[in-house]
């Protein structure tokens, strides 16, 4: 028995009735805190990204105290700031029919219809005060010469809705909220806390109150008490090992909290982008993404004959296959991101992949600079060729870029309710560690309009409604004490291990695992092996890790293990999800449910819910608890890019 | 340090000037000499002028020299540390002088005020009888060379100096870089070309 | 191919470091400079040696985390380029590399290559924002911003905070950061209110901190990875002559 059925859980917290109306109506009936009270209250921020940030600056400008917390040196280095193509908004400044409502529905859709209505919808309303507000701090948007913001579509849209700073869109976001965040560190209004990361969350009385953290320069384990801690560590994509996340990115904060008792949601639920720079060796680091943009222009092809390794230019035409304008004619190479990444797979599979290893295919831009010529080329897409030269240090000018998926984004994490509280009272998550928004799929310049609505509008309007109920007392310090406790005997038995296997070298075998059973199409012979293999690594992580130095200093080795012995519970959690859920449905892609042109199949019959898990132990079976998905405003369609 | 350049940048300037009255003869220049002490004696005195000028120029160099001395000390504390592997060091040759440039500069001028403005280094030394004086020099070729190499450091000085003065008074934002950069350039090759103008004459025998 | 490396070893802020040359076998042209790092520590590991510190995260050229000072230069010998998107096809295997931690006094030394640069963060939190509370924000379409302003401001506020500029500055300032700040935000009709003061703020500060002052040699903008003009320097200094002679502070 690989996990046990718990109760159905619901979002108690979204009003009933009108669609349009709902967040207006939460906003009203949330008690608020008067401001001479909020001076007394301390909120604790995991993360600086655009959630956290975001979130942290706001809370502090309402009056609350905000202790917040990140690993990298500053907080504007959070991984939000390497987001490139764009941030979604229902402004309809193009004029072409955008509204809030066609937002929420394209969002829905593109979720594969396994997001909540009422929190998408919200999301659609927020979207349009988030391009006020970053103006207003003077994010540098991309502008017309009348001055006003230009915009450009994306993927899964037909309307032109998403606001860019040229490919940087997600720096200047994080830098606005970045500086929002300075100048409240400045007031003497956040407490900041570089160089720090979360090993654990203390509950007390069944409340969150603070966060046991660990300085990463002196070594020194502390807890900050706080009336609510809010989590918003981002994405677990790096459970894959090479993804396009950066190197610090991690599970641990929100992990520790799932092992106190939050549930956590949809963990299968991964994206992989279609247009990556293909691994280059063994000693591959990480992922570069390529814009998504590439793809109006760039034709993708390999070889018809599989184990052809003639060079790109000797292939003649006739012998390349053109394989998405062959299989989906009406959308071409523009089909959305799940669709080309498995089709891309699918070649290699067949032996036809390019490149070292054979994992890669062509990306070819000879038509269209034949057709609008290199100048144009350049103008449009100069800076990514660049890029891609730097990187691989060939001209794509003259010869195809090689490009195949990469993890890029998970839309599960620790389950919320419409007020984004996790299932531990005081307890808020926020951004990619949440899994509110996105559903089984996001659609491109989605993640930065989430990350940002939760920090900037929705947390500080709906935080009061919760602190409302207190004071909460004294922090019971045996409950601080056993989390201590806990924090300090892991880092030891981390450092005790002493054995022969960098924890480096684990990371990429699991890596290696999930990206074959666990990645872009799941099967249950696969994930089964996958089940079977990962307990038996933990062991052996256990028995032979070797870290070096000590816990009371800057220890980049004890820093890398305990967040790979994370993943490696985490792990389990996401093949078992995986497994469970036998449909195919937005980035999850199950072998077994495909259509006969193997498109998916999903089963709104048996799978129309989130998937919430509940932890009871390290290897034990997992609690299912499901949230029902009920659509009102939008009926479940089936998606064709034929 | 913009300021105070700036002022010795004029005096720079009115000074080259005054040289090249030497090519107008040495009635011209000894009588230019005669003007500038009389100039306002009714007022200040005798030589009452100069002095006024001294005293400026001399607080200004004070002041230049104060203000470089502050900056290389603050360089020094906040970048206590070198390199091991020491790169060519980016940047232009002038801006890199501007230090030992300077020192160069004000070493000439201790030397160039006891030669010809006290005349004690001066081989011919007569007060007043500032075109013999100049020619008396500059038959050396050794004096020639001393006065080319300050000359020199004074242009590098002035090319960096006047660029990097305009953009510390806030000039020279994208839009005037070209402009500034044109200028500082001009400024610097008029300058040494003014004063060098001088003793190459005497060297070569255009002026007697 | 095999490398040599020379790498600065400190194993705190206080204790002396010295150079300690490595030989890094089976590097390939592919690989960044980081990832012969990162096959260097997983030696030193396993040898039980202790691995090299350094900073490092998004590798991808836009966090601003990484910075090595390589063969005396920030960034290494590629122009516009992060340590991170350094490759090592750029390196002569016969030469041995020369690997430093950013020096300069505002940055200490907190272990091997890493530097504690939260000085930078110090002089944003001295002015460097626009005060704009969330929930105040008139309609983005409210203020029309001329694409040349808003293309320049952009160009300014592409900077990644990494750093380079004070590490090849000879006199150890900050002033190419602080001026992209200024300039990104001096640039826009909504940062006009704290222009002036702005400026003034995060350059007293700037001081305070440590860092040295411009004299415009230009060796910043040289190794800047994002390219930040040395243009920014002139506004920021307009913007604080402007401040000192309209309100005398």
């Amino acid at each position: 028995m690989l996990f046990t059925e718990g109760d159905p859980i619901a979002d108690t917290r979204a009003p009933d009735g009108p669609l349009e109306t709902r967040w207006e109506r939460r906003r009203f009936t949330a008690r608020l805190v008067n401001p001479a009270n909020r001076r007394r209250l301390t909120v604790a921020v995991v993360g600086t990204g655009l959630a956290g940030g975001s979130a942290a600056a706001t809370l502090a400008e309402l009056g609350y105290n905000v202790l917040s917390f990140c690993y990298q040196d500053s907080p504007r280095r959070a991984h939000s700031i390497a987001a490139q193509g764009g941030i979604n908004a229902a402004k309809n400044y193009a004029g072409d029919g955008d509204s809030v409502h066609r937002l929420f529905h394209d969002t829905i859709k593109g979720g594969d219809f396994r997001s909540r209505e009422s929190n998408v919808h919200r999301l659609a309303e927020v979207s349009t005060q988030i391009i006020d507000q970053c103006v207003a701090q003077g994010v540098p948007f991309a502008r017309e010469y009348g001055g006003l913001l230009d915009t450009r579509s994306f993927g899964g849209a037909q309307v032109s809705r998403t606001f860019y700073a040229r490919g940087q869109t997600g720096q200047q976001l994080l830098l606005g909220a970045y500086q929002a965040l300075a100048r409240q560190i400045h007031a003497g209004r956040v407490l900041m806390s570089p160089r720090t990361e979360m090993l654990d969350l203390v509950v007390s009385d069944g409340r969150a109150r603070g966060v046991v953290v660990r300085d990463l320069v002196s070594g020194e384990v502390t807890t900050h008490l706080a009336d609510a801690v809010v989590l918003a560590t981002g994405g677990y994509g790096n459970v894959f090992h090479l993804s396009t996340n950066a190197k610090g990115c991690n599970t641990t904060a929100i992990w520790r909290a799932h092992r106190r008792g939050a549930l956590f949601a949809n963990p299968c639920y991964t994206q992989i982008h279609p247009t990556c720079i293909p691994v280059s060796g063994a000693h591959q680091s990480k992922l570069t993404l390529m814009s998504e943009s590439l793809r109006n222009d760039g034709r993708v092809w390999v070889p018809a004959r599989a184990g052809d390794d003639r060079a790109p230019g000797l292939i003649p035409e006739e012998e390349r296959d053109y394989y998405l304008e062959r299989l989906y004619p009406s959308f071409g190479n523009l089909v959305p991101r799940d669709i080309a990444s498995r089709a891309a797979k699918a070649v290699c599979d067949a032996g036809r992949g390019v490149g070292p290893g054979g994992l890669g295919v062509y990306l070819d831009f000879a038509d269209a600079i034949a057709r609008l010529g290199r100048a144009t080329v350049a103008a449009r897409y100069g800076n990514l060729f660049e890029m891609y030269q730097r990187i691989t240090a060939e001209d794509p000018y003259e010869v195809p870029m090689r490009i195949y998926p990469a993890v890029h984004y998970t839309m599960g994490g620790l389950w919320v309710d419409y007020d984004l509280r996790s299932t531990i009272p005081g307890l808020f998550v926020i951004g990619e560690a949440n899994f509110s928004d996105h559903g089984a799929n996001r659609l491109g310049a989605s993640a930065l309009m989430q990350g940002l609505a939760d920090g900037y509008f929705v947390l500080p309007a709906v935080i009061g409604d919760y602190l409302a109920d207190g004071p909460f007392g004294p922090v019971n310090s045996a409950a601080v004490n056993e989390a201590e406790d806990a924090v300090r005997s892991k880092i030891a038995a981390l450092l005790s291990v002493n054995g022969d296997r960098t924890a480096e070298s684990f990371h990429r075998e699991l890596g290696r695992l999930m990206w074959d059973h666990c990645g872009m199409e799941r099967s249950e012979e696969g994930l089964r092996k996958a089940l079977d293999r990962i307990p038996s690594l933990r062991d052996e992580f256990w028995r032979r890790v070797k870290v070096s130095g000590t816990g009371e200093e800057l220890n980049q080795s004890l820093e890398k293990a305990g967040r790979v012995a994370d993943f490696l519970e985490l792990a389990e959690l996401m093949c078992l999800d995986a497994l469970h859920r036998t449909e195919s449905c937005g980035g999850h892609f199950r072998a077994e449910s495909q259509t006969p042109d193997g498109d998916a199949r999903r089963d709104d019959e048996r799978f129309s819910y989130a998937a919430a898990w509940e932890f009871t132990g390290v290897g034990e079976p997992p609690v299912l608890h499901r949230e029902a998905l009920t659509f009102e405003a939008v009926r479940p369609s089936v998606r064709s890019y034929k | 340090m913009a300021v105070t350049g700036g002022v010795l940048l004029l005096y720079v300037v009115a000074h080259m000037a005054g040289n090249l009255k030497v090519f107008a003869g040495a009635d011209s220049i000894d009588g230019y000499g005669r003007f500038l002490r009389e100039f306002l004696a009714p007022v200040l005195g005798h030589s009452g002028f100069l002095w006024v000028v001294r005293a400026v120029l001399l607080l200004a160099v004070v002041l230049h020299m104060t203000a470089a001395i502050q900056l290389a000390r603050r360089a020094r504390k906040a970048r206590p540390t070198g390199y091991a592997h020491r790169a060519r060091v980016p940047g232009g040759y002038a801006a890199r002088t501007m230090r030992w440039g300077g020192v160069i500069i004000a070493l000439f001028v201790v030397y160039h005020v006891l030669d010809l403005t006290a005349g004690v280094l001066n081989p011919h030394g007569v007060e007043g009888a500032i075109h013999d004086n100049v020619v008396a020099d500059f038959r050396h070729w050794y004096v020639v060379l001393a006065y080319t190499v300050a000359v020199v450091a004074l242009g590098f000085h002035l090319r960096h100096g006047v660029w990097s003065a305009l953009r510390s008074l806030g000039m020279g934002s994208a839009r005037r870089a070209a402009a500034v950069q044109a200028a500082a350039l001009g400024v610097a090759v008029l300058i040494t070309a003014g004063f060098l103008s001088v003793p190459y004459a005497v060297l070569f025998g255009f002026v007697r | 191919m095999r490398y040599t490396l020379r790498v600065w070893r400190q194993t705190g802020p206080d204790a002396r470091g010295r150079l300690v040359e490595y030989a890094v076998d089976g590097v390939t042209p592919d690989m960044s400079f980081l990832e012969l790092l990162d096959v260097l520590n997983e030696r030193l590991l396993l040898d039980g040696d202790e691995p090299v510190a350094f900073d490092h995260d998004c590798r991808e050229g836009i966090c601003g985390m990484c910075g090595l000072v390589i063969d005396g230069v920030a960034h290494g010998p590629e122009k516009a380029t992060t340590t991170c998107q350094l490759h090592m096809r750029h390196f002569d295997p016969a030469v041995p590399i020369v690997v430093e931690p950013w020096r300069a006094a505002p940055f200490p030394v907190v272990r091997d290559l890493v530097v504690d640069r939260s000085a930078l963060d110090r002089v944003i939190e001295a002015g460097g924002y626009i005060s704009a509370p969330a929930g105040a924000a008139p309609d983005a379409h409210a203020v029309p911003v001329p694409k040349p302003a808003a293309d320049t401001a952009f160009d300014a506020a592409a900077c990644i905070g990494c750093g380079a500029c004070v590490a090849a500055c000879p006199n150890g300032s900050a002033m190419l950061f602080t001026a992209a700040k200024v300039t990104h935000l001096g640039l826009l009709p909504q940062g006009q209110p704290e222009r002036h003061s702005r400026a003034a703020d995060m350059l007293r500060t700037q001081d305070e901190l440590g860092f040295g002052g411009c004299t415009q040699t230009g060796a910043c903008t040289a190794v800047c990875p994002k390219g930040i003009p040395l243009d920014t320097i002139a506004r920021l200094n307009h913007d604080v002559l402007a401040a000192a002679l309209r309100s005398p502070r």
